[in-house]
């Protein structure tokens, strides 16, 4: 087994190294030769995802057999392991993973090549790109990180199990959602660069690689939202953030993703911001890089952290050089990117644009700096400090809060010059409902005053609404107008509209799912926590719930031992449910592990919908009772049905426009007062 | 009649700088400035408030990289004693810098969930907002310039013509394109 996944690894950096330098070779040159040589590189590059599918497989069914004699399966598997986290050997560690992203990188590379007739120039030149970005994947697996390395010494009986931790159904999809969103990265970065080297003329390649960059966007956001919900499901601290680096490595190209997503509007529509969307994208790219870096080369210390191993210096030269070349052709062929056009106003949709761009990469900047300081830290005082949640609550909150605004401000206003009476007129509700918000929270008894953290909720309260409102005005008025025009009902009309112009209308709904994400964390400074041993009958209040303990017991089987409590919760002096906190000790690894239950209150209050969170923390080893915390976290499942939104929006600005409404010309029509600045 | 009128502009004028004389804007940006302070030193005095924001200002030792009062980490033996740690200084009467001392003497500056707002670690506090100044002031430049960049000028002996519907066609094709986001 081991061998033909070995075979396979080899003949895909063969092949990879043949699909880049033939590649690379083809560009010099326009003649029939060259021309014959770059599809020969073309059809290796094909190939190498063949090549790298197959040694995928391989490992995928080695675990599947129980083939300890590979160590990576001895390392992260055992007979009695789910089948489904089998298939999630995988990418469960440092090599497997490393194999993983490979794999999709070849993948994307595979549907690239395959679609080249687009722009053959452009795509030989994406394809080189991404070829050595493969060759330098599979040099680390080939010769620093061998997935199908042979273990020494006797054949196991059984492996060590894969992570407790590793063990919850979202590792089966977190993963491979991140990955695909950080290699995606990868296509824009190699047609933005490719482009760049060539002179490519105009604004193509930004709407070649729209649909990439949008998928890719929307696998990572997926990835790191899924991230929070494994930390909040599986860690059992009741959180679902907690600035660990490698959170925040995941959350840094996302940043940038998103502002290149805007940021290169201006340029499709304006002729503007042409270095800034290159460097934006460079900048994405190289940030998913350090990611993996961070996360495998053990510079920073993590809870997700793989073992520490020499790659890390691998990534480093990788960074550096790519660092290099794309600053080289940025300096040396800036007169290229030039933009075309002028500014008019302060007052437009560009400046926002421009703020926006800036405020996600203050945040972005926080983080970056954050993450490295107890290393700048250790270098110029001796010794390190952290840098924790309390400093990027403190610093990265009220940056994230003025974007916020500036997600309701920013689609309000018009290209090039809006006028203060339009601002009033579009801003006018939304703002009066947003006021009304925060005086209603007043009403309930918030108190902004009385502690930063409830100053910061009701602001995210507030500019959460103004961004709510602000979608929706945009949606009945461009509904009315379309009403209006054809005749139909306001909600087929608003379809019809959303039709008309999905990116603008699908970014409208992503921006709404942001709001409603916002809404869920904003209730943080609300959670509440008890804990308490529980034996029978026991109660803990919290907030508006009692929870009785019916029982507790233990269970065996062949992956774990575990043992959890019964847990009646009432409310009102009515059973809602009954939920069963629990803790398992993995019997191949010898490590303990908590399950939280989660139950969320959708069905007893609907908008301020809460997570009642419980946790088996241990037993009283005297008594032996269980200890039961139980967490009251408020609004906490807004976060997950934002994310749900986020990706619907996403997919609504994937589908092609529709064509507009036809009016006939003998039809009087009457002009709306205004169709949305944009329009 | 005319009289009347720049009699009244004058009186309102003189209303508008009493008003200003009365609150100016630098007393404005006191009070918001005093109110902001307000905010955030307010804290509470209770030792239950002290115990959780004192807490969330530690990192448990036992490795797991979570705040002191959120490591739920199985067996954790330094969450449990670094809480009761806590709490017995608490009982004592210490304030809250002897307190973070007190653990940082016995647990190494990396026990502090941030920097402190001391020496070099001042740096990580000021770069994220000197950051956020000089991005301001560079998109301000930025703005600037592209708004006062001379629109393309026409050469000698061109004339914009009338349009035909074609054009207007055109035209309207362009426009669409630059104002649908």
């Amino acid at each position: 087994m081991s061998q033909i996944g070995s075979f396979a690894l080899l003949l895909a950096l063969g092949l990879s190294a043949y699909s880049f330098l033939a590649g690379f070779l083809a560009l010099f040159s326009r003649d029939a030769a060259s021309a014959r040589l770059g599809e020969t590189a073309r059809r290796a590059g094909i190939a190498t995802f063949a090549a790298v599918l197959l040694a995928g497989i391989v490992l995928v069914v080695a675990a599947f057999n129980d083939d300890f004699s590979i160590a990576y399966i001895f390392h992260h598997s055992n007979r009695d392991l789910p089948a489904a986290y089998k298939f999630a050997v995988l990418w469960s560690g440092q090599e497997g993973s490393l194999l993983f992203w490979s794999l999709l990188l070849a993948g994307y590379g595979f549907v690239l090549r395959l679609r080249y007739k687009t722009d053959q120039r452009l795509f030989a030149y994406a394809s080189v790109i991404i070829a050595s970005v493969q060759v330098f994947f599979l040099l680390i697996l080939n010769f620093a990180a061998h997935p199908f390395a042979i273990m020494e010494g006797a054949l196991p009986a059984d492996g060590s199990g894969l992570n407790p931790l590793l063990q919850y159904p979202e590792m089966v999809i977190h993963p491979p959602m991140l990955y695909l969103g950080y290699v995606g990265f990868t296509v824009p970065f190699a047609f933005a660069l490719g482009a760049l080297i060539m002179k490519y003329p105009g604004e193509k390649w930004i709407q070649i690689t729209r649909r990439w960059t949008m998928v890719t966007w929307c696998f990572l956001t997926i990835g790191v939202f899924l991230g929070a919900h494994w930390a909040y499901a599986v860690l059992g601290w009741g959180g679902y953030w907690g600035w660990d680096p490698v959170e925040n490595a995941s959350l840094m190209p996302w940043l940038t993703g998103t502002a290149f997503l805007h940021s290169v509007m201006m340029q499709e529509k304006r002729g503007m911001l042409k270095v800034w969307n290159m460097a934006l994208i460079f900048a994405t790219f190289l940030l998913s890089m350090l990611g993996t870096f961070l996360t495998r080369s053990g510079v920073i210390s993590s809870v997700h952290a793989f073992a520490q191993s020499s790659i890390g210096t691998w990534f480093l030269v990788f960074i550096a050089l790519t660092l290099a070349v794309c600053t080289f052709f940025l300096v040396a062929n800036r007169s290229h990117l030039k933009s075309e056009h002028k500014l008019e106003s302060l007052v437009s949709r560009e400046s926002s644009f421009l703020f926006n761009n800036l405020l996600l990469l203050v945040v972005c900047f926080t983080i970056l700096w954050g993450t490295f300081f107890p290393i700048l830290s250790e270098f110029v005082q001796g010794h390190k400090v952290t840098v924790g949640p309390p400093f990027f609550n403190r610093v990265a909150v009220p940056v994230a809060l003025l974007l916020l605004l500036l997600t309701a401000v920013g689609p309000l206003l018009a290209w090039r010059k809006t006028s203060v009476e339009s601002l009033k007129r579009n801003f006018l509700f939304p703002a009066i409902g947003a006021l009304a918000i925060g005086g209603m929270m007043i009403l309930f008894g918030v108190r902004p005053w009385e502690d930063p953290s409830f100053f910061y909720a009701t602001m995210a309260a507030v500019l959460s609404a103004l961004v709510i409102f602000t979608v929706i005005s945009e949606f009945l008025r461009g509904g009315r107008v379309i009403a209006g025009k054809s005749q139909q009902n306001l909600l087929a009309a608003m379809v019809h509209l959303c039709h008309r112009n999905t990116r603008r209308y699908g970014g409208y709904i992503v921006h709404f799912g942001v709001a409603l994400v916002v809404i869920g964390i904003l209730g943080t400074p609300f959670n509440k926590e008890v804990e308490k041993e529980m034996g029978f009958g026991d109660k803990i209040s919290i907030g508006p719930y009692t929870l009785v303990c019916q029982s507790y017991t233990q269970d065996d089987n062949p992956n774990y031992a575990n043992e959890w409590a019964i847990i009646n919760v009432f409310r009102g002096g009515k059973q809602i449910t009954t939920m069963y906190p629990e803790r398992r000790f993995y019997k191949a690894s010898g490590q303990p592990q908590t399950l939280p239950r989660i139950y969320p209150s959708f069905r007893e209050d609907f908008f301020l919908v809460s997570d009642v969170y419980l946790v088996y923390e241990g037993k009283n080893e005297t008594t032996g009772r269980p200890i039961i915390k139980a967490h009251l976290n408020p609004l906490v499942p807004w976060i997950w049905i934002g994310l749900m939104i986020m990706v619907f929006g996403t997919i609504v600005a994937l589908v092609p426009n529709a064509a507009a409404v036809q009016v006939a010309a003998t039809t009087p029509v009457r002009t709306p007062a205004h169709v949305g600045a944009g329009d | 009649m005319w009289e009347r009128v720049t009699e009244m502009k004058s009186s309102m004028l003189s209303h508008r700088k009493i008003s200003r004389r009365r609150i100016s804007p630098r007393r404005w940006l006191q009070a918001a400035a005093l109110a902001v302070a307000v905010i955030v030193f307010m804290g509470a005095g209770d030792d239950s408030a002290r115990f959780k924001d004192l807490g969330h200002r530690m990192m448990c030792t036992c490795g797991c990289g979570q705040v002191l009062l959120e490591c739920n980490h199985v067996g954790c033996q330094s969450s449990d004693k670094m809480r009761n740690q806590l709490q017995a200084a608490l009982d004592k009467g210490n304030n809250d810098d002897l307190i973070l001392q007190g653990f940082v003497q016995e647990y190494g500056p990396t026990v502090i969930a941030a920097p402190t707002a001391t020496g070099f670690n001042r740096v990580a506090w000021i770069m994220p907002f000197v950051a956020l100044a000089l991005g301001i002031t560079f998109v301000i430049y930025v703005v600037r310039s592209w708004k006062n960049r001379p629109a393309p000028a026409l050469a000698d002996g061109i004339t914009i013509p009338r349009g035909n519907e074609h054009d207007l066609d055109e035209f309207r094709q362009r426009a669409r394109k630059e104002t649908d986001l």
